[in-house]
């Protein structure tokens, strides 16, 4: 059985591009138990349904923050909310980055697009506790500067290194064009002992994957995060079905090790 | 073995001196033109600090901006191939210090030297490998609607 949706105000909205926004939500009642970096929420949209959508943020008093990307009617409903809105809640789904496994290793977050959202809360947990771990990287690729989200928060990591790079580039862009692959050469990070945190599309996923495999990053520490359709999040529908895995509740963050064979696996 | 550390790092045992002792070292200030689309290939480079972009001329617009090249990356491979004209225009977006190279001297070195000349073969072919899959991968529009997939 699944638990019903929560109500969740709306603290505030803020447009990150023509059509994403971030939004802040608290509790309008009773609280969810405490989210993780890399887990989602299922967001019902009154009257018209239900998406399930990474924590972008984790903030006090049980408060979350989200990014969405209008494509769709749930989407576009999310995309329209204003502060004071309520919308419902359930969660926390899925399995999360697992920040333990890096303690000590050089870090490398490769976001694509989208992707960028589900992998800030984590960024964020590694500069709040940066003696835990060695050098953090943040590759970001976009599709175009327009598309580019959180930019000023990016602008001001203090990191090792942060690079973005779009797949085209308008007038005065004066920044890197191309695959978000071709940053990991300016990345500091020694591969043995480096773990590496990727999501957005599952082409560019597989692609960072494999780049780093070959630079010698290990399978086991390559986490990515799937983020294939799903409807119930409980693991009961089998919609999210990869091969073995139920990626609501298996995943969306699985280890290459296990995904590698998968991804690859042509959909009927 | 080819790979991520650089065309130096392609490179078999000390060639990278012999390289070098040909190489003459360059800088591009900002917005400076390295070379222009249609121009004779006559050098490359390898870029050690800044960015420059490969851009491609549109009639009637700013010229569109394809490709970047990095430190430690190779700038510029049609020298190799006839007819050694450029096929892009390259412009540093930064402060852009590099190696330079001319391709009389390269070729003179490499048919005394066929290991180098194939080390360089390979990268130079990998250096095109990396770069027409990521325009290939580009035309699929990943960040597009919905991570559409569909090719522009
Ligand atoms: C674990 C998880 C976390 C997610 N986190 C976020 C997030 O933080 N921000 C965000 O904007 N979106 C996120 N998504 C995607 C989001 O759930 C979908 O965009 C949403 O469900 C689409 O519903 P819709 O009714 O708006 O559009 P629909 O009408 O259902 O779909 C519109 C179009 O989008 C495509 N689509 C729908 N879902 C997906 C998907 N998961 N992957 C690729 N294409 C899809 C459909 O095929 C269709 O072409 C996440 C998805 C998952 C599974």
């Amino acid at each position: 059985m699944t638990d019903p949706p929560v109500p969740y105000r709306v603290l505030d909205t803020r447009p990150e591009t023509a059509d994403t926004v971030t939004f802040r939500l608290a509790p309008a009642g009773r609280a969810l138990p405490p989210f993780a970096p890399g887990q989602f929420a299922m967001l019902y949209a009154f009257g018209v349904g239900e998406a399930p959508v990474s924590v972008a943020g984790i903030l006090p008093d049980s408060g979350l923050m989200h990014t969405v990307r209008a494509v769709g009617a749930v989407s576009r409903a999310l995309h329209r909310l204003r502060s004071g809105d309520v919308v419902g809640v359930r969660g926390p789904f899925g399995t999360g980055w697992d920040l333990p496994l890096a303690a000590g290793d050089d870090l490398l977050v490769v976001a694509g697009g989208i992707g960028l959202a589900p992998l800030r809360p984590l960024v964020q947990a590694v500069l709040a506790a940066p003696q835990g771990y060695g050098r953090l990287n943040v590759l970001v690729g976009a599709r175009s500067p327009d598309d580019l989200l959180y930019r000023e928060e990016l602008g001001g990591w203090a990191l090792p290194y942060c690079g973005v790079t779009v797949d085209r580039a308008g007038a005065g862009w004066p920044g890197r064009v191309g695959l978000v692959t071709a940053l990991l050469d300016q990345a500091r990070f020694s591969p043995a002992e480096t773990t590496a945190f990727i999501c957005g599309p599952e082409v560019m996923i597989r692609a960072t994957a494999r780049e780093l495999l070959h630079r010698g990053v290990l399978p086991q520490r390559i986490l990515i995060s799937l983020e294939r359709n799903m409807h119930c999040a409980t693991g009961h529908c089998g919609h999210c079905q990869l091969g073995p895995l139920l990626l609501c509740r298996d995943g969306p963050v699985v280890g290459y090790d296990r995904a590698e064979h998968l991804l690859t696996v042509r959909e009927l | 073995m080819m790979g991520h550390g650089g065309l130096f790092a392609a490179l078999p045992e000390g060639r990278r001196e012999a390289l070098l002792a040909i190489a003459r070292e360059v800088k591009y200030p900002v917005g400076s033109r390295i070379f222009e689309e249609g121009g004779r290939a006559d050098r490359f480079w390898v870029v050690n600090t800044g960015t420059v972009a490969l851009d491609l001329h549109v009639p009637g617009r700013r010229a569109a901006v394809i490709d970047t090249v990095g430190p430690g990356e190779l700038l510029g491979w049609s020298w190799l191939f006839p007819p050694h004209h450029w096929h892009l225009g390259a412009q540093a977006t930064g402060e852009v210090g590099a190696w330079e190279f001319g391709a009389d001297s390269v070729r003179a070195l490499c048919a005394r030297d066929p290991e180098l000349d194939h080390a360089l073969l390979m990268y130079v072919s990998e250096t095109i490998g990396k770069r027409l899959r990521s325009a290939r991968t580009r035309l699929l529009d990943l960040y597009g609607p919905a991570g559409s997939g569909q090719l522009r």
